[in-house]
C-alpha cells in the first residue's frame, strides 16, 4: 500500500496533493494492466472507475453506422481516463481501448464518491484536477470541430 | 520580376490533395533560406505563392509542396514531370537559424496540415549541421493519418540523436495507432526548457493563436517564437500591398515573423 501511494503521488493527476488526502485516496486505487486491443470499457456499460495511465495509450472510440468505428482521441501516460462515475446514471459513453499495452492506476468511482462525500475538502481537491481535466479535453474538442486542417480552412 | 521558367524534374504525390514538385534549376539568381517563398507560374492559371520546402543546400533543386485549394494550386497538382513552369524568387524572411545556432537552444518546431513544408528546410538544416544545434523537437498535427505529409522522412528524422518528432491527427478510424488530438496536447506534453527554447510555427492562423497561448502558458517568450504567415501575395516584393497586415508586407517583412511583432495583430478580425 505504501508503495502504491508512493506511485500515486508521481501520477502527474495527482501532483501537489496532500498527504493525508493522497493516503485517503490510495484506499481506493488499483494498479491495473491491459493489452493492447483490450477494452478498458464499453460504451453502455457501468462506470466503475476513473483510470490515471503510466504507459500506453487508450483510443476513446464510437461506433458509427457507416464509418465503422472511430477514434475521437487518445490519451496517453500522465493523462487521466473517464469522469461518468461523478454524474448518474455512472454509465461509460464511449468504448475505451488500449493501442498498445496500457498501464494505470484505476482509482474506484464508487469509493471515490464516498470519500468525496465524506471529505469535502478531499472532493473540491478532486473535482478541481477532474474539472481541469474536463476543460483541456474541451479545448482540445473544440480545436477538433474546427477542423483546421481542410482545405480552405 | 520575370519568372525563369523550369522544367519539373519529379512530381511526387504526397497526399490526396498535395503533391511536391522537385524543379532542377540550373541558374538560381541567389540561394534561398529556409522559411522563404517562391512566386510559381502556371500558364493559364495565374502565380501562387508557395514556400521552398527542399534543402537550402541544395539551391539548384527547388522544391514545392503544393496542396491543391485554389485556381492556381488545383492545376498544379496535375503538372507532370518534364511540364515548365515559371519560378520568381526566393522572397520573404527566413526562420532564424543563425540565431538558434548561435544561441545553442533548442528548436521546437509546431507544424499544423501543410505548414511542416515550410518548415522541412529547417529539418534539413539542422540534421546537416547537428552540431551547432541544440535539440530538434517536431510537433505536427494534421487532419487525417492520410493527410501526413513526409511520412517516410518523418520516420527518419526521429532516428537522429537529439531529434524528437511527435504526430498527431485530428481524427482516425480503427487501425490507427498514434495518437489522436490537437497539436497543443502535444505541445503540453512535450519536455523542453521554455528559457532555452526558440518555437517556430507554422499551420493555419488559429493553430498558431492556439499554440502561442499554450507556448506563453509554458513560459516562452513570445520573443522567441516565430510565425509564418500567409496573405494573399501577387508581386511578392512589397509594391502591389495585396498581402498588407497592418503595418507589414508579408511578402517582404515576412512571411516569417517574430509573434511579439504580431501577435497583437492576430486576434483583429479581417485584417
Amino acid at each position: 500500500m505504501e508503495n502504491l501511494a508512493r506511485l500515486l503521488k508521481e501520477h502527474p493527476f495527482l501532483h501537489g496533493l496532500e498527504d493525508r488526502h493522497l493516503e485517503f485516496l490510495t484506499g481506493c486505487a488499483a494498479n491495473v494492466r491491459y493489452a493492447a486491443d483490450e477494452f478498458l470499457f464499453r460504451e453502455g456499460q457501468e462506470s466503475g472507475a476513473s483510470y490515471l495511465l503510466r504507459n500506453g495509450r487508450v483510443a476513446l472510440e464510437i461506433a458509427v453506422p457507416g464509418r465503422g468505428q472511430v477514434q475521437l482521441q487518445t490519451v496517453e501516460a500522465g493523462e487521466v481516463l473517464g469522469w461518468s462515475w461523478l454524474f448518474a446514471p455512472y454509465k461509460w459513453q464511449f468504448d475505451a481501448r488500449a493501442v498498445e499495452p496500457v498501464r494505470a492506476f484505476a482509482l474506484d468511482g464508487n469509493c471515490l464518491r464516498a470519500k468525496c462525500e465524506a471529505d469535502h475538502d478531499l472532493g473540491y481537491e478532486v473535482v478541481k484536477r477532474f474539472l481541469y481535466q474536463v476543460h483541456t479535453r474541451l479545448e482540445r474538442t473544440r480545436m477538433q470541430l474546427l477542423d483546421l486542417y481542410r482545405a480552405g480552412g | 520580376m520575370l519568372p525563369r521558367f523550369i522544367a519539373i524534374r519529379r512530381a511526387l504525390r504526397e497526399t490526396a490533395d498535395t503533391i511536391t514538385l522537385e524543379l532542377e534549376d540550373p541558374n538560381p539568381p541567389a540561394p534561398f533560406a529556409a522559411g522563404q517563398f517562391n512566386m510559381l507560374y502556371l500558364f493559364g492559371a495565374g502565380e501562387a505563392a508557395i514556400s521552398i520546402s527542399g534543402a537550402p543546400e541544395r539551391p539548384n533543386l527547388l522544391a514545392h509542396t503544393i496542396r491543391g485549394v485554389g485556381a492556381v494550386t488545383m492545376p498544379l497538382l496535375r503538372a507532370r514531370r518534364g511540364d515548365a513552369i515559371g519560378v520568381r524568387g526566393p522572397y520573404g524572411s527566413a526562420w532564424p537559424l543563425q540565431e538558434a545556432a548561435r544561441s545553442g537552444r533548442d528548436l521546437l518546431l509546431l507544424a499544423g496540415g501543410i505548414g511542416l513544408a515550410p518548415l522541412r528546410p529547417v529539418i534539413y538544416e539542422v540534421l546537416r549541421r547537428r552540431r551547432e544545434f541544440g535539440r530538434l523537437i517536431v510537433l505536427y498535427g494534421a487532419r487525417t493519418p492520410q493527410d501526413l505529409l513526409y511520412r517516410k522522412e518523418l520516420a527518419q528524422w526521429r532516428m537522429h540523436p537529439g531529434v524528437t518528432v511527435k504526430l498527431t491527427v485530428d481524427r482516425a478510424a480503427a487501425g490507427w495507432s498514434g495518437r489522436v488530438g490537437v497539436i497543443t496536447d502535444l505541445l503540453r506534453a512535450a519536455e523542453f526548457d521554455p528559457a532555452e527554447t526558440i518555437a517556430l510555427v507554422c499551420g493555419p492562423e488559429v493553430m498558431m493563436r492556439f499554440c502561442c497561448h499554450e507556448l506563453a502558458r509554458r513560459g516562452v517568450s513570445p520573443r522567441q517564437v516565430y510565425l509564418s504567415m500567409e496573405r494573399n501575395m501577387k508581386c511578392a516584393a512589397g509594391f502591389c500591398g495585396h498581402c498588407q497586415f497592418s503595418p507589414f508586407f508579408v511578402c517582404r517583412d515576412g512571411p516569417v515573423f517574430r509573434a511579439d511583432r504580431i501577435l497583437p495583430l492576430l486576434g483583429i478580425r479581417e485584417l
